[in-house]
């Protein structure tokens, strides 16, 4: 009976049409489901960046198509004192609020991994520097740091502990760590929330163990907690090197590059010479500058990530 | 911020006509004087509507009145006139797109040295400008310095007024350090700062970043001991003895200034003035409105008077305002009515009332306005009435160029300035780097 079901009934031999036919195609779907993201990336991402790069070859002015002049603008900015400061300080703001962003936030997110009365509450609460648009708070910290109407200064005048307003933003130095400083109060919140992250998934059990065999608080830190959140810690470095080298609002807002473009950042001195000045050339030219050390910071997370084998499920070296 | 106009002409016009019959004449009667000229014959297109961009007001009257004096335009012309409002930071660049895409508005009232950047996609306006001129007495200096192209009397931009920026002081201040009014020399200049600061109420000018109060008092420091940017012939002439003696002169004039000046930006001399903090700066005169309309600050606002900067080793005060300047494009489909549009708006009918709405922010391109009822408003205002009367603007004493409104963008006399006042630099490393620096915005493309 079987046999005959089974002759009688037929999968029909379905006549497919061309439409459905290439739908079934595997190349066609590949580049069809790819090409919005493509495209997205061209336009938005490549074209600009392209575009830009090729600016910097170029002597454009706003207001006037420029023409190729190859390293004519790299030339110029050789032997520019302000870029090698901008440079300098782009460096050293990065590198110093870096260590000040991951000592403090990595402190902060051991305090919090805690149990806390209001442990959520307290949570939220730390984010908000985070969480603030990034001009309000630069805003916030240019009035703090006003030569006659700072906050700081007035304090400490009203207690009698100093006669005069501080000199937060007038000259070089006190203007670079007083930049410094916002950046770090603004970026603890981004390092701690993502630390505590990392420290969440560490196993209790290897406390226990290690607990078992006698280990203190720091040898507890160091060999269990500090091995188990490089990884994390490797990307949020990274990312967090990548945003503080780039920044540009707090800087613009509070000192605008001044005293004397003492702490111009790469991204502001781009953003002065290209837009106010005119120079999109030259503009670009300091833009491009910056791709080196961001492409530095980006294979560093990718090799210091790529060490941990364990990661892939494989044994650590 | 944009509106048509044509949709809101009945109640722009009725505004204008309620306030002038509401406040007795909101608008006083001014006397001004015109001589006869013909009008250039500009036969309007037919269907012709325009598009203008022009900065934000500093006062509501501002855009008032400039509304209602379009809404005139389209009763008598028909043509309808739809003016956008931007703000300061984006007409440069809104300019820079159009005059580069070739599309957008017809016309634009920028700032400054904007025709001069565009001038080869401009329509050239010397027939307005000449009846205008001849009709009204005649263009002021500046006017003429921003409006005509370098060495020709071809005008590319119509200038409808100018904001400077003289010392502003406390009168109370100065009396009790021995003077009645800020002396006009250097050495008599610099002795009442020293007085001012050992009676605690010092003076403050601005060597931070700030376009307009950074750029005015470097600018005035260089030019009034001579010295300048670049020559006629726009050759980098910073490096100069009279730049100099001018930074050699800052050295004594900077510690008697309150502290934190090379921090401050635009906004804060107004601050400290506001606060006592300095009582004696240089501003426009929205510093005196804002004193003045504000009741706490009333009594400084009494207590405040404007004088122009000391002259100093010059014959009379260097000071560049800031100018407004109207262009047409040659994009426009309707040439015509954009100039008889700008030639309408600086007709007395239009322009006086214009003039008055705007309090003195902004001050006459030509010389019949000076009788303008605005001048006799306010004694304290009256200084500004002749900012347009200079010989000086921003780039002397080269041609009007993007190099010369790129290196005031750049802040590079400021920046030379604020390097010997900090000490970073002396006087000859400070003009050496500023000549370095003008090269490159200079150097011949």
């Amino acid at each position: 009976m079987s046999v005959t079901a089974a002759e009688t009934w037929r999968p029909r031999a379905t006549q497919q049409g061309w439409l459905s036919r290439l739908f079934d195609n595997k190349a066609f779907l590949i580049v069809m489901c790819l090409a919005p993201a493509i495209g997205l990336l061209m336009v938005f991402l490549t074209y600009p960046l392209g575009l830009g790069v090729w600016l910097a070859f170029t002597d454009t002015t706003i207001g006037q198509r420029g023409i190729y002049v190859g390293l004519e603008n790299f030339e110029f900015l050789f032997g520019d004192p302000i870029f090698w400061n901008a440079i300098f300080f782009s460096v050293f703001y990065t590198g110093v609020a870096t260590v000040g962003k991951f000592g403090l936030g990595l402190w902060l997110a051991l305090l919090l991994n805690n149990h806390l009365p209001f442990k959520s509450f307290l949570r939220a609460i730390i984010l908000l520097p985070w969480i603030v648009p990034t001009v309000l708070s630069a805003i916030a910290f240019w009035w703090i740091y006003d030569p006659q109407f700072s906050i700081i200064s007035w304090v400490f005048i009203e207690l009698g502990l100093r006669e005069t307003n501080i000199d937060f933003i007038n000259t070089a130095w006190p203007a670079r760590w007083s930049l410094i400083a916002a950046n770090i109060w603004r970026g603890i919140p981004f390092v701690a929330i993502s630390l505590l992250a990392g420290l969440q998934t560490i196993s209790p059990s290897l406390y226990e163990a290690a607990m078992l065999d006698g280990a203190t608080a720091w040898q507890r830190f160091r060999f269990v907690t500090f091995p188990m959140l490089l990884p994390i810690l490797a990307i949020v470095m990274t990312f967090s090197i990548i945003f503080t080298f780039t920044d540009f609002q707090l800087v613009y807002a509070i000192t605008r590059g001044g005293p004397v473009n003492s702490t111009h950042l790469l991204a502001t001195l781009a953003f002065q010479r290209g837009i106010p000045g005119g120079q999109l050339g030259e503009g670009a030219a300091i833009a491009v500058a910056m791709i080196p050390f961001l492409v530095f910071a980006t294979l560093f997370s990718y090799f210091a990530l790529a060490r941990r084998k364990w990661q892939q499920g494989e044994s650590n070296d | 911020m944009s509106n048509i106009i044509t949709r809101r002409s009945i109640l722009g016009a009725g505004v204008g006509a309620t306030a002038l019959a509401a406040g007795g004449g909101a608008f006083a009667q001014s006397n001004i004087q015109t001589a006869a000229a013909a009008p250039p014959n500009l036969p309007i297109e037919s269907g012709a509507t325009l598009r203008m961009l022009r900065p934000v007001r500093f006062v509501q009257p501002d855009e008032e009145v400039f509304r209602a004096n379009c809404a005139r335009f389209t009763q008598q012309t028909g043509v309808q006139v739809r003016v956008d409002f931007v703000g300061w930071e984006d007409i440069t660049q809104q300019t820079a797109v159009t005059a580069n895409t070739g599309a957008g508005p017809d016309l634009i009232i920028g700032f400054n040295e904007a025709p001069h950047i565009y001038a080869d996609k401009l329509v050239e306006l010397s027939d307005v400008a000449e009846y205008i001129g001849k009709k009204y007495g005649g263009w002021l200096n500046l006017a003429q310095r921003y409006g005509k192209r370098h060495g020709t009397n071809n005008w590319i931009g119509l200038p409808f007024g100018a904001s400077g920026g003289p010392l502003v002081w406390r009168k109370s201040a100065l009396n009790a350090a021995g003077f009645q009014a800020p002396p006009d020399d250097h050495a008599g200049f610099l002795d009442l700062c020293r007085k001012l600061k050992a009676a605690n109420k010092p003076a403050g000018f601005a060597l931070g970043n700030a376009v307009g109060d950074g750029n005015g008092f470097a600018n005035w420091l260089i030019w009034s001991h001579g010295g300048y940017l670049v020559d006629e012939d726009n050759n980098v002439a910073i490096n100069s003895p009279n730049t100099i003696a001018a930074l050699n002169y800052l050295k004594d004039l900077y510690p008697t200034f309150v502290p934190g000046t090379i921090a401050w930006g635009d906004i804060s001399n107004n601050r400290a003035y506001a606060a006592n903090e300095v009582w004696l700066t240089a501003n426009g005169v929205s510093l005196y409105f804002a004193l003045k309309n504000d009741p706490a600050t009333r009594p400084i606002a009494e207590d405040t008077e404007h004088t122009l900067l000391p002259k100093g080793r010059l014959d009379a005060s260097p000071m560049a305002g800031l100018t407004l300047n109207a262009m047409v494009f040659k994009h426009s489909r309707f040439p015509n009515a954009s100039k008889a549009l700008l030639a309408f708006l600086l007709e007395k009918e239009q322009y006086d009332p214009w003039l008055q709405a705007n309090l003195g922010y902004w001050s006459q391109p030509l010389d019949a306005y000076s009788t303008s009822a605005v001048w006799d408003s306010d004694p304290k205002v009256r200084i500004f009435k002749d900012v347009m009367r200079t010989n000086f603007y921003i780039g002397y004493k080269g041609p009007i160029s993007q190099a010369s409104a790129a290196a005031n963008a750049d802040y590079i006399m400021v920046q030379m300035c604020a390097q010997v006042a900090s000490g970073q630099a002396t006087p000859e490393a400070a003009a050496r780097e500023a000549e370095r620096r003008a090269a490159r915005f200079f150097r011949r493309r």
